[in-house]
């Protein structure tokens, strides 16, 4: 064996350790999950949006309406009046779709009139993820389509006294939201999901960094109290091995959100930029938190923040030192990315139940979904959330201070010697 | 009744035996030496000892409390220094000192402080960052750390380990000062030499066993030897 590669495999093998491949295995993991949704997405993207339609009227221009409408969509509700306008928004909510369109009595004589027709719009959205607008995105480009077929028909029939205006802008639409039971009237969805994305997509990230940053520290903490050998003689003294547990949690939980509230004024300035910010519209249309729900935000992020650096903690005992500390922060770190992904770009309700049940499994996921939750009113995830995560916290600090009263920190038993003792009992 | 009595310790890790059943007693103001090669079981008696790690087998009781039983009483009576302990780096000597004494006597440990700072002996260097000590200031600062609450039983692992002479001489001096003022010192050591010189009673320690135990000079006449390392290696033969 030449001497290059006496020092490849001496490299390799200190590289390729249980820690260093891991956190490479979930995060593919979490991305291939991820890429399932988006390739469930695109393919809704590429298919015909699901609509319903009540046509009030039987005209020229309503009659070339619906014709693009049975042409481009997936038509799966027609009604002729407003009395049907329930049963409508029933076949469409049942059907996945997107939205009911009504074409109301005036949509010819209006043009007629040189005025704009207006079609009326009732979006039925699932969630409040960028994703869950995607749908709505189909059926913005329909109604586009429709517009352009009446500036052609109307340019072919145009006279002197035509208004231009009316040639480029044809149509206008009247648009009501149905979110989750309520009803927004004059916003669109995509005009909600910018508002929340205002107001709660800030959590999320704040999350991610308190975590990771405190996270972080728990785990050199415990690394650096081992490789300086300053943890025997911390474990010597007349303290408590709860106190000890606590004391280093509770420390890096401070720091932690000394420095996300930095963070915090830093990416607050720097997304306000790029937001359009309708917090007024949003108090109009009751979407925004009281102050018990910012009462509930807060205990659902500090009790999230405990049972992360309990687990922090649970991992900085397996840290051999400052450097294979470093590693095992990437389980955390990719815990707290993928809720803060999925928050940010789709809703909970609207998930697979493959990937709600990993959600909900993952601590960290709760705060962040807790804004947005408590915006319509679903006190169940909240409360229920706060209640797993209670529970998760108490395990892993429990198993922390089971670890403290072993010889596990001092003789740094691992996961081989544990299955070689399993080995030995069968 | 001797005050620390250990019967049959055993002291297992998965598969390998570290300690392997030994038995020894020590009594008030006695400084009592593990002497023994590394690997010998010394470390792990001493960790057992210093509630760190649990027995498997056997029993040890300090003061009258049963180790298994009563850690948490045991750990306010004792000191332990490991061997290549260090101290936290940000904090100054006596950032350091303060931080410890706190946990023995948090409403009023400044004669406690004051006493380590004595002991370590570093004089305006007390007040600067850990992190910039030599080995040997390092080491006298853990001393004065674990000496300077006057523990009942003072339990130091190759208390001189990587020291020069002169500082090595110091430290064994402050034990033995110790020592005469009641506390119990139970040390390890692979140097023969130092525990002739600190030690009453030393127990020779080979494969984690005791195989010999006695004063210094009634076993160097037991084995007509010059020094405790000769009989040693007679012991082991």
């Amino acid at each position: 064996m030449s001497a290059l590669t006496n020092i490849i495999r001496k490299e390799m093998k200190e590289l390729l350790t249980p820690a260093t491949i891991l956190p490479i295995v979930v995060m593919a993991l979490i991305f291939g999950s991820i890429g399932n949704t988006m390739g469930g997405l695109e393919e809704e993207i590429n298919q015909q949006p699901v609509v319903g339609l009540i046509n009030e009227q039987n005209s020229t221009y309503s009659s070339l309406a619906t014709s693009i409408l049975y042409e481009y969509a997936n038509v799966v509700f027609n009604g002729t009046s407003l009395a049907d306008r329930e049963q409508g928004i029933q076949t469409v909510q049942d059907r996945d779709g997107a939205a009911l369109l009504i074409i109301p009595k005036n949509f010819s004589s209006n043009i007629e009139q040189n005025k704009p027709a207006i079609i009326k719009v009732e979006w039925i959205v699932e969630g409040t993820g960028i994703l869950d607008t995607i749908p709505s995105s189909s059926v913005e480009g329909l109604i586009s389509t429709i517009r352009y077929h009446i500036s052609k028909q109307l340019i072919a029939d145009s006279n002197q006294s035509t208004n231009a205006s009316l040639i480029l802008y044809p149509l206008m639409k009247q648009e009501t939201t149905n979110l989750k039971g309520r009803t927004y009237e004059n916003i669109s969805p995509g005009e909600i999901t910018g508002m929340l994305s205002t107001q709660s997509s800030l959590t999320p990230i704040v999350i991610m960094m308190i975590i990771i940053i405190a996270g972080g520290m728990v785990i050199s903490s415990m690394a650096l109290e081992k490789e300086n050998k300053t943890l025997e003689t911390l474990l010597t003294l007349p303290v408590r091995r709860v106190s000890i547990v606590t004391g280093k949690i509770i420390a890096s939980a401070l720091v932690g959100l000394l420095l996300a509230v930095v963070y915090m004024f830093g990416i607050g300035y720097y997304m306000q930029s790029f937001q359009f910010d309708l917090s007024s519209a949003g108090s109009n249309f009751s979407l925004a938190l009281s102050t018990t729900d910012l009462l509930l935000v807060g205990i659902s992020l500090f009790i999230t923040l405990i049972a992360g650096l309990s687990l922090c903690m649970l991992l900085g005992t397996m840290a051999k030192n400052y450097k294979s500390a470093q590693s095992l922060t990437a389980p955390v770190t990719m815990m707290a990315i993928f809720p803060m992904i999925l928050t940010m770009f789709t809703d909970f309700e609207t998930l697979p139940m493959a990937l709600k049940i990993l959600v909900f499994a993952i601590p960290f996921s709760h705060p962040m979904m807790a804004s947005k939750a408590l915006l319509f009113d679903n006190y169940i995830l909240v409360f229920a959330g706060i209640a797993y995560v209670t529970v998760f916290a108490v395990i892993i600090i429990a198993l922390v201070i089971w670890v403290f009263t072993t010889d596990r920190l001092i003789t740094g038993s691992n996961i081989k010697t544990m299955l070689s003792k399993l080995r030995r009992r069968r | 009744m001797a005050i620390i009595e250990v019967k049959n310790l055993v002291k297992k890790y998965g598969s390998i035996e570290a300690v392997k059943g030994i038995s020894f007693t020590i009594d008030q103001g006695e400084i009592f030496g593990l002497i023994g090669p590394n690997g010998a079981g010394k470390t792990t008696t001493l960790q057992v000892l210093a509630t760190l790690l649990q027995i498997t087998n056997g029993s040890v009781s300090l003061f009258g409390f049963d180790l298994e039983k009563h850690p948490e009483k045991i750990r306010k009576l004792i000191s332990y220094l490991p061997e290549d302990a260090g101290a936290y780096k940000n904090l100054t000597g006596r950032q350091y000192l303060e931080f410890i004494a706190h946990f023995f006597n948090p409403k009023n440990a400044s004669e406690m402080i004051r006493k380590g700072i004595e002991i370590a002996d570093l004089d305006l260097r007390i007040d600067d960052k850990v992190d910039t000590y030599s080995k040997g200031m390092k080491r006298r600062l853990l001393v004065g750390r674990a000496l300077m609450n006057d523990p009942k039983l003072a339990i130091l692992d190759e208390p001189t380990s990587g020291l020069d002479v002169r500082n090595a001489q110091e430290i064994r001096s402050i034990i033995k000062s110790c020592a005469k003022q009641g506390t119990i010192v139970l040390l390890s050591s692979h140097n023969m030499l130092e525990v002739e010189y600190l030690c009453e009673r030393i127990a020779l320690i080979s494969d984690g066993l005791i195989v010999e135990e006695g004063k210094p000079k009634e076993l160097k006449k037991k084995y007509s030897a010059e020094n405790i390392e000769e009989v040693f290696m007679k012991v082991v033969q």
